[in-house]
């Protein structure tokens, strides 16, 4: 692979540009691979990067139905965060938001990390307090927070309105090394990568059956024929379920459609990320000045990508009373994915039932920001059969009732 | 946007007059069952690709639960039915099956 660098624009400049290689192969599937890892989503694609990188498994193919991060991941607004509550996940969110700070070079690929902070406001006196609370979480785990009152919520994000009709601003959570990374960059870097190390990541190609033996994983059937694998990595988001049913056992998961909207651009007037919990809306805006805007899920199981035009309704109301500069912007464009839920809110990192299925979902609204701390477990669990990030987030949580509540702390979109 | 008619007071709902209630049917384990059947009604759901059986509350109309069948790819609501029927009647699986054919459920169908 040919590294990018500021002498390889200038090299490709004088060239007229033609030197430059496709970024990735697309090759046909092999009879079998020691990994397969279904999913080229974020999650899929880091999991087979840190397999390879970490753990020297470089047998690997990546099989995804549609095209490379056609799923959330090319589909989400972006947020990556590490203020949560409970250590588990404080720990696994951390490990990801740091590896973010270097991705860019890890991967020769510039994933536009912008650590440019995030604030998620206190609305409510319980928000108040609750925030206190995560920020006092934080400092024990190691993750950089601070609870900061009304005035430097101003400062640092001059558009906003601090005493609106309904909810007025008493403080917010903020994380200054939070901030947004460019979601197709991110799954790019990564196939590119694993492209570089041997893997074959194969797109249009749809798996359609697990096939299994004695209880053990031996391959699965795909629309380009038969694949076999000593190891399977389920990592499909909203159709966990689905594959999940391929392989004979039922998850503690349910797909809703979640959507994004993006405005036309406009000047840079605000440099941080902005949460609004209570009133169900988030705000960034992107380097080509749109803002880029998310709400709140259906509340009903779905797997078409478009969502209930009531949330944008509910979305953009409460980010106009925040915001209310943006009134009179008109909106471009909006989509929905399929966000996979877990009955705690939490991810599922873990084996299965069927021997050699390792599982990767429950992200639901908020894996984005997860991606490179998520396959560095999931890579982990798979070479090593345990892995310390991912050891409290396995299926048997839910039988054994130790829950990883973060829904109390952070219970909306993200 | 989503229309569902409610089987109690007759009008055809749009979703924000509705609460949604999650997956229906489902087999209630109480204190003394297995482990494994207590995860199982609390937390594994079909969550399928296809046809869904779900719980719905006119929530502001009369205020009554009802079942629903609908299709979790197109959208089509294939009817609505009582929420005192443990199973969706005849006449409802039967236009799934013309529609649907092969369709499945946990416990029935
Ligand atoms: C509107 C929206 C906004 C969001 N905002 C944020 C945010 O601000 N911050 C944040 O951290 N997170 C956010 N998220 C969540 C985040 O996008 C997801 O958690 C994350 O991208 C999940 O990545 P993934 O790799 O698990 O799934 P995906 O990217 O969905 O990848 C799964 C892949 O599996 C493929 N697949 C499925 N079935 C099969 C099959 N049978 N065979 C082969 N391939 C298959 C799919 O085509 C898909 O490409 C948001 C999500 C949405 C929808
Ligand atoms: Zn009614």
């Amino acid at each position: 692979m040919k590294r990018y660098s500021a002498f390889a624009i200038a090299r490709e400049a004088l060239r007229g540009h033609k030197g430059w290689e496709r970024a990735w192969a697309s090759p046909e599937p092999r009879a079998t691979y020691d990994v397969v890892i279904i999913g080229a989503g974020g999650h899929g694609l880091a999991t087979a990067y840190y397999l390879g990188k970490n753990h020297g498994v470089k047998n690997v193919a990546i099989l995804e139905k549609g095209w490379l991060g056609g799923g959330n991941t090319g589909r989400n607004t972006t947020i990556i965060r590490s203020n949560y509550l409970q250590d588990a996940s404080a720990a696994i969110y951390e490990k990801s938001r740091s590896l973010y700070e270097t991705l860019s070079q890890d991967l020769n690929y510039n994933v536009m990390f912008s650590p440019r902070g995030v604030m998620m406001l206190a609305q409510t006196e319980h928000e108040v307090r609750g925030y206190r609370r995560t920020a006092h979480a934080n400092a024990l785990q190691g993750v950089s927070t601070e609870f900061i009152g009304p005035q430097r919520v101003k400062e640092l994000c001059p558009i906003i309105c601090l005493d609106g009709p309904r909810y007025p601003v008493l403080g917010a959570l903020w994380q200054p090394r939070g901030g947004t990374a460019r979601h197709d960059a991110v799954a790019w870097g990564y196939a590119r990568a694993c492209s570089d190390m041997g893997m074959h990541v194969i797109q249009k190609c749809e798996v359609t059956g697990v096939r299994t033996e004695g209880g053990k994983v031996t391959g699965v059937t795909t629309t380009k024929g038969d694949i076999g694998c000593g190891k399977l990595g389920i990592v499909v988001a909203g159709h966990s379920g689905v594959v999940a049913d391929m392989a004979g056992f039922r998850l503690p998961v349910e797909s809703v459609a979640l959507q994004a909207l993006v405005s036309e651009p406009i000047k840079p007037c605000m440099d941080v990320v902005v949460m609004a919990n209570t009133v169900h809306g988030y705000m960034s805006q992107s380097d080509k000045g749109e803002m880029v805007i998310g709400g709140g899920a259906d509340g009903y199981n779905n797997y078409n990508q478009r969502g209930s035009f009531h949330h944008i309704e509910e979305t953009v109301r409460a980010l106009v009373e925040t915001f209310p500069m943006i009134s009179r912007l008109k909106m471009l464009r909006q989509w929905g994915g399929i966000v996979d839920m877990t009955g705690d809110r939490s991810p599922i990192l873990s084996k299965t039932p069927v021997e050699g299925v390792f599982l990767n979902c429950g992200w639901g609204t908020g894996g984005f920001k997860a991606i490179p701390g998520s396959g560095w477990a999931m890579a982990e669990l798979m070479a090593k059969g345990a892995s310390p990030l991912a050891a409290e987030f396995g299926l048997e949580r839910f039988r054994e009732g130790r829950f990883i509540d973060e829904s109390v702390a952070a219970g909306v979109a993200h | 946007m989503l229309i569902l008619h409610c089987p109690y007071c007759g009008v055809d709902a749009d979703e924000t007059e509705l609460a949604p209630g999650g997956e229906a049917h489902l087999k209630r384990f109480g204190p003394d069952s297995s482990d494994e059947d207590f995860e199982g009604y609390l937390f594994h759901r079909e969550n399928p690709k296809g046809v869904h059986f779900e719980r719905w509350r006119h929530a502001n109309g009369c205020g009554k639960w009802f079942h629903a069948a609908r299709c979790t790819t197109t959208m089509e609501v294939f009817g609505t039915y009582s929420a005192q029927l443990t199973e969706p009647p005849k006449e409802i699986c039967d236009k799934i099956s013309g529609k649907r054919p092969g369709w499945s459920w946990r416990i029935f169908g």
